[in-house]
């Protein structure tokens, strides 16, 4: 389902980095674990699209991301793949409700309040829903963060540090929310962390070496 | 959820700036507004006044002053000219004129002149008696729409004039015995005519000659005179006027509107002669009004020019606004696009924020200037006789709304491109 291969990436005047390819199939959870500083974030946005390698390739199901004119691939990114961010951030105007309903928006998918309902629901956050973003306390934001990955039912979902932030109860919530979630659907997780909390919660690890 | 909502939100997040650019952009486009306005009803009215009229004759003075207060009635008149020197052009059998109307004035009632003249008057200005009928005798006098509707005047109500052209209780003609009788009352013609009490020219005679009669035994002597005139004639009745060829040639008027009865070089030779060969003034309605508006223009210009750099400072405080806010939205921006959004949908996200803008403070304007015509034009309307309106829309305002959101788009250009090229990695990687 996500496969990278021979991915290399190098900043502006920075060494260049090569990543291990990785190969998880449908329906699998994934822990990427690495320290500060050995191109986790890097790698994540290569993932999602958000960057182009500088050789290699990324493929979620079908789909090579490379292969996309930029326009498509935006499309293709906020249907297929929700990434949950280190930062929670929000479109500050809007309320939580309207959050989402953006997220429908820009990627194409039928606004469905019931929907974003449920999912504000299932996170526990419901109450919430008329909000504004900047009233929830960051254990909220941080859920937010996740229904807006959720929300349009992503085959890849890819999570940088969810749960850095968090206590020990809520990181087993949110990771409780995120297996479920993607086990719902049937969808790829992939889980970067340096949280090494997280390591006993799945079984299958890709180590990230320093470089 | 759509872009347009979007951009709606967004300005509503930021009150203070939106505020700013919404309040500047309405006072250039409410100033130009209320410049289209004023200029033209200014117009209209001046248009709407001329009355076929080609040259009107007075007393020496500035001809401007003359044309504003014979036919716009908005100025003091240049002084009195004697039937004497008027009679020529009352002839009519003169060649190249059509007809010759005679004006009084000097008083008024309660700030509206009262003009003595002849009841041609009305085909003049295309003007028709609503209720009652035209003044016939002396002391009678036919209102003017605006002037019965304002004064609350009806057929057969009394009252006594006063002095001067402004309003003076002190100045009341409290010693004339006559008091003016409301005979007519004229239906609206849009025309100088709706806010002027007409009379008859002797009226005015009789009222000032009335007033000396105590204090002078000369004047007293001379009112002696006109009726020993008066009887040589077979009007035995002195309160109907009689035509103003057969009255005293030392009597006054102020001023004549002529119609020639064609324009040919001799018509316009007249003009020059009658400035050069006596002691009256004579000028051309369309000439003095043109160069009024050239004198109003200057001052326009001015005020445009001010408003068009207001609609500047706007654009520029659009730009500057939505300049400031990208950097705040940086990291929303980038989410956008990793919720799907293109760079196209960025650059129309900001776009429409300075549309937005300035449709507002369009609309705001508008409002405003429309608003404030309606309030301005009744002050308006007793210093140049005649209506205001608020509630009239020009075509021009289309191109304003036109030239509004151009620069809206415009100052929202450079913003737009920013944010459409926002690398969502590195932003995102910056937190």
């Amino acid at each position: 389902m996500l496969l990278a291969s021979g991915l290399k990436f190098a900043y502006d005047g920075g060494e260049q980095m090569s990543f291990p390819d990785i190969r998880c199939d449908k329906g699998e959870h994934w822990l990427l674990l690495g320290s500060s500083g050995s191109g986790k974030t890097t790698l994540l946005h290569l993932l999602a699209g958000l960057r182009t390698p500088a050789a290699g390739e990324v493929r979620i199901g079908e789909t090579e991301l490379g292969s996309m004119p930029a326009s498509q691939l935006d499309v293709f990114r906020g249907r297929n793949i929700g990434i949950v961010f280190q930062q929670p951030h929000f479109v500050r105007s809007l309320n939580v409700s309207e959050n989402l309903l953006l997220t429908q928006y820009l990627s194409g998918v039928k606004p469905n309040q019931e929907r974003i309902s449920q999912m504000l629901y299932r996170l526990g956050i419901q109450h919430k829903e008329q909000a504004q973003t900047s009233e929830l306390s960051q254990g909220e934001q941080q859920r937010l963060a996740l229904a807006r990955a959720l929300i349009n039912d992503p085959a890849v979902i890819l999570a940088d540090e969810p749960t850095s932030a968090l206590d020990d109860g809520n990181t087993d919530a949110v990771i409780n929310l995120l297996e479920e979630q993607a086990e719902r659907s049937d969808a790829t997780l992939l889980v970067v962390t340096h949280d090494t909390r997280l390591k006993s919660r799945f079984e299958k690890h890709i180590i990230l070496e320093a470089l | 959820m759509n872009l347009f909502k979007l951009s709606w939100k967004n300005i509503l997040y930021k009150p203070w700036s939106t505020l700013l650019s919404i309040v500047l952009f309405a006072l250039g486009v409410g100033l130009i507004s209320l410049l289209f306005l004023l200029e033209k009803q200014l117009q209209d009215n001046f248009e709407k006044n001329l009355a076929g009229v080609d040259l009107v004759i007075g007393a020496k003075g500035s001809p401007l002053q003359l044309i504003l207060s014979s036919m716009y009635h908005i100025d003091a008149p240049t002084g009195n000219i004697s039937l004497k020197e008027a009679r020529p052009f009352l002839n009519p059998q003169h060649p190249l004129i059509e007809k010759a109307l005679p004006l009084s004035m000097g008083d008024n009632y309660r700030g509206y002149r009262i003009v003595g003249t002849l009841p041609e008057i009305l085909s003049w200005y295309e003007a028709k008696v609503g209720t009652g009928k035209v003044w016939s005798r002396n002391f009678e006098v036919t209102l003017g729409y605006g002037v019965a509707k304002d004064l609350d005047l009806a057929i057969g109500d009394k009252f006594k004039s006063s002095h001067g052209l402004i309003e003076d209780d002190q100045l009341e003609h409290d010693d004339v015995h006559h008091d003016f009788e409301v005979v007519g009352i004229l239906n609206p013609t849009g025309s100088v005519l709706d806010q002027l009490i007409l009379t008859s020219t002797q009226t005015f005679w009789m009222v000032h000659d009335h007033g000396d009669e105590g204090t002078s035994e000369e004047e007293a002597h001379d009112d002696h005179e006109h009726h020993d005139h008066d009887h040589d004639h077979t009007h035995d009745d002195p309160m109907i006027p009689r035509p103003l060829l057969e009255e005293d040639e030392n009597q006054e008027i102020t001023s004549l509107l002529l119609r020639f009865s064609g324009r040919n070089f001799q018509a316009l030779n007249m003009q020059r002669n009658i400035n050069e060969n006596t002691d009256l003034q004579a000028a051309t309605p369309a000439i003095e009004i043109n160069r009024l508006f050239n004198l109003m223009d200057t001052g326009e210009q001015a005020l445009r020019i001010l408003a068009f750099v207001i609609i500047l400072v706007s654009g520029l405080s659009v730009f500057i606004s939505l300049l400031g806010s990208l950097r705040e939205r940086r990291y929303e921006l980038a989410l956008m696009r990793v919720m799907g959004g293109s760079p196209k949908t960025l650059f129309v996200l900001i776009i429409l924020e300075g549309l937005l803008l300035a449709a507002i403070g369009f609309v705001v304007g508008i409002t405003l200037s429309h608003v404030g015509m309606q309030v301005l034009g009744s002050s308006l309307e007793s210093s140049y006789r005649y209506d205001f309106t608020g509630l009239m829309f020009l075509p021009k305002e289309w191109f304003l709304l036109a030239g509004a959101l151009a620069i809206g788009l415009v100052a929202a250009l450079i913003p737009a491109w920013q944010a459409s090229r926002t690398d969502i990695s590195d932003t995102l990687t910056e937190g």
